[in-house]
């Protein structure tokens, strides 16, 4: 084909299908995600038909499901630029979790305070961002200092965060007059509904913004630039006079900002609680959650909207998954597990074998 | 300090080839499972810790031929593993037996090991339980060593660290690199499978949805603290056990509960891993190649 084509013709054609490329590896992995779960499914005797179609049904069929599946998806937009920033500069922040618990949990602290409104609500999230970025700076510290691996150090702190905020929710938090749950934030900071009958609040809208927000710091100022060119060859940055360190600081505060943010969320924009199980159960995940956001939106901002949208459809359906077709609400994580396992193959589209068609170079080596 | 050990030590062998698997709690996690499931189908724990290590080895495999022969990259392959075993894992005990986040294993289908007896307190009185030592301890020490005189002493273990430092060179003097990896990984994912059977049949006998507990990144930690030293993972192992079992001891006394101390008891093994690896306790030298795919140029 590409010999009956000019050159110059092929050439465009081979530019908008490599932008393509990711958008198709995205696809073919949750199609092998999702037939997976058929298969499992299928092998201990229950209908992935009816699964499916409950999950869809359960995600986007009314408008209350819509809303669930909004708001489920808004803290993992969150929680996946905090990945994804990372993967950005060139690092593996997976702290989210702790991140988050620490945003949650100074949102909970001032939100008991007495302030008007608005100011209320400033205050609160700027707060849990402090506290979210706070928490990842050991981290960036001793990578820069004695060239920790992130990973590990993320992953401890992580831990490190859950026993602390146990801790905190348990013991100088807590409601007195119910115990498995913190003290509520007041009127003044809480973010109001957006369908009555929903748990969907205004404070989705922070999490576009921040999404949009961190698309402009990273492709329009000069300290974002810095940040993507230190993650694709640091060497070559230094030497253009990008100073790596402040790229790798730079991805640790935005990633924590944003995972407070998701804390935060998760307090002042969460009816009726308005405040944390002194279990931690409506945060759990979340942090893992958005790697897999992340990875599925390719580590962009926009794309881990989409991402965190088809994430929360999962989590939302599968409720109705479990109601109507009787399948473990679990079942969704393994279909989740698979599909960022088939993300981590690189060019996994090329199964197809189609593209290589246009290309025409070697194929993989075994 | 048993799973740590087998996990890092197994770990210790694939690093030092030059990959890095992050999936080893989720590889402790799976196995743990299927280790309970194989115990309790078969009534034999044996055959169980046999599943768990052969689990271990089939998901060592899917990430080594991600990561080595798809290229794809070891951190992103390894947080998937993690991932999917946190789902599957509960996705299973509901599916196997019907209930929710655990499932005891009666006890004859676990392993039983040495108990340990004192002679009574006072005359004519019990003997006193101290505690239980299981036949696996041995073993490990045996493996340390093990794979220590196959790093030291053997032509494999020369071309576990040439593939480790310098693949290319590796390449050029006709080793096969990813196979050579391939094995590495494999074995320490197969150590990682016991290990996470032995958590479940041996020590715990029952499977939580969470019983790995974060231990597969702890075991990463003890392979740094250990310097890429199989026989240095048993030390490191039994560090990090005993703030582990402090925790826990710390948190049935009921003077530490009241002041809420058992939760900052909790953090310390984590709090330790974070001072190990900030080099408070030595500095490792990492294989040049880790972590990098190979591609022949």
């Amino acid at each position: 084909m590409s010999a009956s084509m000019s050159a110059p013709k092929t050439r465009r054609l081979g530019n908008v299908l490599g932008l393509l490329r990711p958008l198709f590896d995205v696809l073919t992995a949750i199609v092998v995600g999702l037939a997976v779960g058929a298969l499992l499914m299928w092998w201990f005797g229950y209908d992935p038909w009816k699964a499916y179609a409950a999950l869809f049904r359960g995600a986007f069929g009314d408008k209350w499901g819509r809303a669930d599946t909004l708001f489920a998806a808004a803290p993992l937009v969150l929680t996946g630029l905090t990945f994804a920033i990372g993967v950005r500069a060139g690092l593996f922040n997976i702290g989210a979790q702790g991140q988050m618990l620490m945003g949650a949990l100074a949102a909970v602290a001032v939100g008991i305070l007495p302030l008007p409104p608005v100011v209320h609500q400033t205050v609160t999230l700027g707060a849990a961002m402090l506290a979210g970025a706070l928490w990842g700076l050991p981290a960036a510290y001793l990578k820069a200092t004695r060239g920790v691996h992130e990973v590990i150090s993320t992953i401890m702190l992580n831990w490190v965060a859950r026993w602390l905020a146990l801790y905190l929710a348990v013991r100088l938090l807590s409601d007195p007059n119910r115990a498995e749950k913190t003290v509520s934030v007041l009127a003044s900071t809480r973010f109001s509904v957006v369908i009555p009958g929903s748990d969907l609040t205004h404070v989705v809208w922070i999490s576009v913004l921040f999404a949009l927000f961190i698309y402009w710091v990273l492709w329009h100022t000069p300290a974002g630039y810095g940040l993507r060119c230190t993650g694709l060859n640091q060497d070559a940055s230094r030497y253009a006079g990008i100073n790596p360190g402040k790229s790798v600081n730079l991805a640790f505060i935005l990633g924590g900002m944003a995972a407070g943010l998701a804390g935060a969320s998760q307090i002042v924009g969460r009816p009726p609680l308005y405040g944390m199980y002194t279990d931690l159960s409506t945060l759990a995940n979340l942090g893992f959650d958005g790697i897999a956001v992340a990875l599925l939106g390719r580590n962009h901002p926009i794309g881990a909207i989409f991402g965190a949208l088809f994430f929360g459809a999962l989590n939302t359906g599968t409720h109705m998954m479990q109601y109507q077709a009787l399948v473990p609400l679990e079942m969704v994580r393994v279909v989740q597990g698979v599909i960022v396992l088939a993300v981590a193959v690189p060019e996994l589209s090329k199964i197809f074998r189609v593209w290589s068609l246009f290309k025409g170079h070697q194929t993989v080596k075994k | 300090m048993i799973p740590l050990a087998l996990v890092a030590m197994g770990e210790v062998l694939a690093e030092r080839a030059g990959v890095v698997n992050i999936g080893l709690e989720g590889i402790l996690l799976i196995s743990a499972f299927t280790g309970t499931v194989g115990a309790f189908s078969f009534h034999n724990a044996w055959v169980g810790m046999l599943i768990g290590t052969l689990t271990g080895l089939l998901i060592g495999y899917i990430h080594g031929v991600i990561s080595l022969y798809l290229k794809g990259d070891q951190i992103i392959s390894g947080v998937a593993i993690n991932l999917f075993a946190m789902g599957f894992v509960a996705f299973g005990i509901i599916v196997v037996w019907g209930v929710h986040g655990a499932f005891n294993l009666p006890l004859e289908d676990s392993l039983k090991g040495w108990t340990v007896l004192l002679p009574p307190a006072t005359a004519g009185g019990d003997q006193r339980f101290v505690g239980k030592i299981s036949v696996l301890l041995p073993f490990t020490f045996l493996m340390a060593g093990f794979i220590w005189w196959v790093l030291e002493k053997t032509a494999f273990g020369l071309r576990v660290k040439a593939v480790g430092e310098n693949p290319e060179a590796a390449d050029v003097a006709g080793i096969r690199v990813e196979r050579v990896r391939l094995i590495a990984v494999l074995i320490g994912a197969a150590l990682g499978g016991l290990a996470g059977a032995y958590l479940s049949v041996d020590w715990n006998g029952m499977i939580t949805k969470d019983i790995s507990a974060g231990r597969g990144f702890i075991a990463l930690a003890t392979v740094v603290f250990s310097k890429l030293n199989p026989l240095l993972t048993l030390l490191g192992a039994f560090v990090f056990g005993l703030f582990d079992n402090v925790g826990l001891w710390l948190s049935t006394n009921a003077w530490a509960n009241r002041i809420g101390l058992n939760y900052f008891i909790r953090m310390l093994p984590y709090v330790v891993t974070l001072l190990v690896v900030a080099g408070v306790i030595g500095r490792a030298r990492f294989p040049k190649a880790i972590g990098q795919p190979y591609r022949r140029e």
